[in-house]
């Protein structure tokens, strides 16, 4: 019973004697539960070599995933654009799903519409949804342009976005001008960064493609910057910083920073900063495109390179040391404008900060899993801190992924030990963890699930999870922090570091046991 | 300027109305109303369960939603497949908090997500041998599950797949239930189909299992259904009717378990906490085995103990004396409790936007408070549910079904609430505003709610909320003189 200088939650709450009573109770009596010894020696079986080969085999079934759908990636990528309301043609649930998907990770209001297809516009598709939902969305909302993308029911029933936009201005659903790109997004090939590289060539295709003319690269001075699927604010911000630091102009095609990141001040704003059409429209002109996560945004580099005629620089994600400055050498080129003193300050920061926390990082043995840049970049990084990197999961891993990661991790004596696991899950990923333990693992917060699994087996075996990637739904704010350029990689060194003290104070905090390793000093 | 006239009222709605085009203006106003408790039906004021407009919108989610991540997916030691591309069993991953206890991995599956992850080939050549295939590789990884349920996302019911006979097959195979389930997102207007359609499956599939085997009965038999056990709601439930004597042999679905729902058509009473989700099949249950079932509210010490002394009701005098001794055992507490906070809440005006349930259930708990619930409204009830809203909302209050964005932040600009309780979708938009939010589908993190020891919880949350220091804050002290001094200047 609750007392109430002390009203519990949920934990400690059931782990009082009464209610630890009535559970006990139930499991005993009603659940019919396993004898415990079998789910003791089950639990036991799959953390074994044998079990591991079993789930390796698995061809049908997928468990646990680190990967999602396109309309996820689209929708990131129209939200990204001045006064844009991200219009999803499909069923609606999906819409909730992706909303609900953006606030748990940002906290943040995500303003999505879905047009609702039911059973009938499964039958007689899904023109009249488009029709009265661009009806609707333009007059409702205030945006200015409605960036369209589909679910899986308008791609397997085949509904033509293209005719069905036209058809609405045709008839007079939504006026001519107004801006209405879109992009077919359908969730049963690639993930989320698919998505959002079409939604992207999308957007691009439609303010250039037919007013190329008069346009020829290198006319506004400026540089266009790609982001990707990309999650983390600060990289919108470092990379506007770097960029300004060296007096470069340029245009983030697809900027959320803001709508991602508005003040609680008394108003909500559906809209805030965002590229403009003019921008979009004008980014032809731009000496050549940035794309900062180049496994992921295949049909936009086409797009750039051969309608806009621009020389894409090939470059990896810049994290980490190398691919930072590879980053800066390349955009310092391009434009012509040098490397200013406080980017060489800052990299000499960043080196600062290495040389401090090298000891307690080198020969630490960490798995990663995530998106196919964001595994490159983080693999790259570990490897310059002297860190190994061992099981490597992208679920959304091409074979070209496989390829680049094998030979960055043969470029290194530190990715000797390493192994890249395109398509695999995190399921395969709990296997890696109890057989082959690394000290730590790299990635969203679905892993503390395996975090949890391996402690279950002994603190001794417990891999623990260090939270960088996508989504991070148990801890607060961590989506604002950086992960790209010098800035980038000071947060994961710091995060890194204090990661690896933490555990060592937990490890030796015993009193008049190990205490005295737990230095006050380190 | 909380309190409005049924006139105030109505220009509102007709205000916030004004912004639609012509059609949906029509159709909107049908699901907005003002409470008039004198009323007995709601079907000529508010119309409910209807199509969302396209491009308006709404909160709602989908059958799929419904039946996975609702009904089937708590039930702790099956495995619920999410059948289709990637997406929908990722993003209905664990995020409920339906809780359980269990070895997750051996023999208990609820926050781990199962999927075919359907290719484009997989929609071309259809997916039943990828369903098959991976049935069997279920039960080689997984061999302690009770069984399997297959919950269809949009693409199957559109490509042809016979799933029903791919899993009748494998149950004749692994001697397990294999329970397809057509809750394709595109089917029905809402989660609320969704609901229907699991239950219909579970009757189809799973309650019969058990016909003419023997069961241990005891006159006190009852099952609790419709708790999802949110943050342990269920178990806050279960432990007092347990202390009054009966015996409760199933929770659905929350922590719950095929072995329970098999046994349930052994029980004396069923008890519906969310009528919406699972009325379905209580009223199978009371046609075909007699059972009966009632309505109860486990929100507020009020309404717990209204309900406790009507489920004691149904049973002997040793039940009715053990609801009176549950009453009296913690009345102190709920006293303490009461007395503590209402001071700090009493007259705070609260707006509610939920599921199907809660934007009625818990008024009482609220009114335990002293805090007055001033609007109210559902994602996706029926018009029985507003039937039931009538009578305790207040009069010329607002009503208001499948509302959208806009209008939920209309009114909350016109009424301002000291408290707005609904979804994840609408909480940042009122941290924005300034307007204390809790969420009410997931207890915001918190819980349990339910039963006594709930509603200390919910008491201490909903006063940390609304009194939090900062709502006062929001606006930069600089602004504030400005505005104070043009306030003067005028």
């Amino acid at each position: 019973m609750q007392t109430l200088d002390d009203i519990k939650p949920s934990y400690p709450l059931f782990r009082m004697d009464e209610y630890k009573g009535t559970i006990g109770r139930k499991r005993e009596k009603f659940e019919e539960v396993h004898d415990k010894q079998k789910v003791a020696d089950t639990f036991a079986w799959t953390t074994t070599k044998e079990y591991q080969d079993l789930n390796f085999k698995r061809e049908a079934l997928t468990i646990n995933p680190a990967k999602a759908c396109q309309p996820l990636g689209s929708a990131l990528c129209g939200l990204g654009f001045h006064k844009t309301m991200v219009y999803i043609h499909g069923s609606q649930g999906c819409v909730a799903y992706f909303r609900t998907y953006f606030n748990r990770h940002f906290k943040e209001p995500i303003a999505f519409i879905a047009d609702s297809m039911t059973e009938d516009a499964a039958v007689f598709g899904g023109q009249k949804n488009i029709h009265e939902g661009l009806a609707n969305a333009s007059k409702l909302y205030g945006a200015e342009m409605i960036a369209v993308s589909t679910t899986c029911i308008a791609e397997v029933i085949g509904d033509d976005l293209n005719a069905f936009i036209n058809n609405a201005k045709k008839e007079g659903y939504i006026a001519q001008e107004f801006p209405v790109p879109f992009a077919h997004t359908p969730s049963f090939v690639g993930s989320h960064v698919t998505g959002w590289d079409n939604m992207e060539e999308g957007i691009l295709r439609y303010f250039t493609l037919n007013a190329m003319e008069g346009k020829e690269p290198g006319k506004n001075g400026k540089i266009n910057i790609v982001p990707g699927f990309e999650t983390y604010l600060g990289n919108y911000r470092v990379v506007k910083r770097m960029l300004k630091e060296m007096d470069v102009s340029f245009t983030m095609l697809s900027d959320p920073e803001e709508v991602l990141d508005t003040p609680a001040d008394g108003e909500f704003r559906m809209y805030a900063g965002g590229t403009t059409m003019d921008e979009v429209k004008d980014a032809p002109n731009a000496i050549t495109t940035f794309l900062m996560q180049p496994m992921g945004l295949d049909k936009t580099k086409k797009f750039v390179e051969n309608t806009w005629n621009h020389e894409v620089p090939k470059l990896n994600i810049p994290m980490g040391v190398d691919w930072t400055d590879e980053w800066l050498m390349k955009i310092s080129e391009v434009t012509g404008k040098p490397i200013p003193a406080s980017l060489t300050t800052e990299r000499g920061r960043l080196m600062d900060m290495i040389t401090d926390s090298h000891a307690w990082l080198h020969g630490k043995k960490m798995a990663v899993f995530g998106d196919p840049d964001f595994t490159l970049g983080m693999v790259k990084f570990l490897m310059e801190l002297g860190v190994e990197p061992t099981h490597v999961v992208c679920h959304n891993g091409s074979k070209r992924w496989q390829k680049q990661m094998d030979k960055l991790l043969a470029s290194s004596p530190y990715g000797a030990n390493g192994k890249s696991y395109p398509g695999a899950d995190l399921w395969h990923l709990r296997s890696l963890c109890f057989t082959d333990k690394p000290d730590f693992m790299i990635g969203n917060s679905y892993g503390k699930f395996i975090q949890r699994d391996t402690f279950h087996k002994g603190k001794e075996f417990e891999v623990p999870l260090i939270r960088i990637g996508f989504p991070i739904f148990d801890r607060h704010h961590l989506h604002r922090m950086t992960t790209l350029g010098y800035e980038g990689a000071m947060y994961i060194l710091t995060t890194l570091t204090n990661a690896v003290l933490e555990r060592l104070d937990e490890d030796t905090k015993f009193l008049g046991v190990t205490d005295y390793n737990f230095d006050l000093v380190r | 300027m909380s309190k409005l006239t049924r006139e105030e009222a109505q220009a509102l709605i007709q205000e916030v109305l004004e912004v639609y085009p012509e059609k949906a203006k029509k159709d909107r106003a049908k699901h907005l109303m003002v409470n008039d408790t004198s009323l007995e039906s709601s079907k000529k004021c508010i119309t409910s369960n209807r199509k969302s407009l396209p491009g308006v919108m709404t909160m709602r989610g989908c059958a799929y939603a419904g039946s996975k991540g609702v009904v089937w997916g708590p039930i702790k030691d099956m495995i619920s497949i999410s059948h289709g591309p990637i997406g929908c069993g990722q993003y209905s991953r664990a995020g409920r908090r339906a809780y359980y206890v269990g070895t997750t991995g051996v023999d208990t599956f609820g926050d781990m997500c199962f999927t075919s992850d359907f290719q484009e080939k997989d929609i071309v050549f259809g997916g039943d041998k990828k369903l098959t295939k991976l049935m069997a590789e279920i039960e080689m990884l997984f061999p302690l599950n009770k069984g399997i349920s297959v919950q269809s996302e949009c693409p199957i019911g559109l490509i042809g797949d016979d799933i029903e006979a791919v899993s009748k097959k494998v149950a004749a195979e692994i001697s397990k239930p294999v329970v397809p389930v057509r809750c394709e997102g595109f089917r029905g207007v809402s989660q609320s189909l969704g609901h229907h359609i699991a239950n219909d499956s579970v009757r189809d599939w799973i309650l019969s299992n058990r016909d003419g085997q023997a069961f241990e009965k005891t006159p006190y038999d009852v099952a609790i259904l419709g708790d999802y056990n949110i943050g342990g709601d269920a178990w806050a439930s279960r432990i007092l009717l347990e202390e009054m004597g009966l015996r409760v042999v199933a929770q659905w679905s929350g922590d719950g378990t095929l072995a329970e729902m098999e046994n349930t058509p052994n029980v004396k009473l069923n008890l519906l906490h969310c009528y919406r989700s699972m009325n379905y099949i209580a009223r199978h249950m009371e046609e075909k085995y007699g059972i009966p079932w009632m309505e109860y509210n486990f929100f507020g010490p009020t309404k717990i103990a209204e309900s406790l002394r009507a489920i004691a009701a149904h049973f002997d005098d040793k039940i009715k004396e053990g609801a009176e001794r549950v009453i009296e055992k913690y009345t102190p507490i709920m006293n303490a409790v009461i007395a503590k906070y209402k001071p700090r809440l009493q007259g705070k005006k609260v707006m509610l936007y939920i599921g199907g349930l809660r934007p009625r259930h818990t008024i009482g708990a609220y009114e335990d408070l002293g805090m007055e619930v001033i609007g109210a409204g559902y994602e996706f009830a029926h018009n029985d549910d507003y039937d039931r809203t009538i009578k305790e909302m207040k009069d010329a209050t607002l009503i208001y079904d499948d509302a959208t964005g806009h209008e939920l932040d209309e009114f909350v600009k016109a009424l301002k609430p000291d408290l707005v309780g609904s979804g994840i979708k609408e909480k940042y938009v009122y941290h924005k505003m300034g307007v204390p939010f809790r969420q009410m589908h997931s207890w915001d993190y918190s819980g349990p709610y339910h039963g006594y020891d709930g509603f200390a919880i919910f008491a201490r949350d909903m006063d940390m909320t609304v009194n939090n220091p900062c709502w006062n804050m929001l606006k930069a002290p600089w602004l504030k003189q400005d505005a104070a001094a043009l306030q003067q200047a005028a």
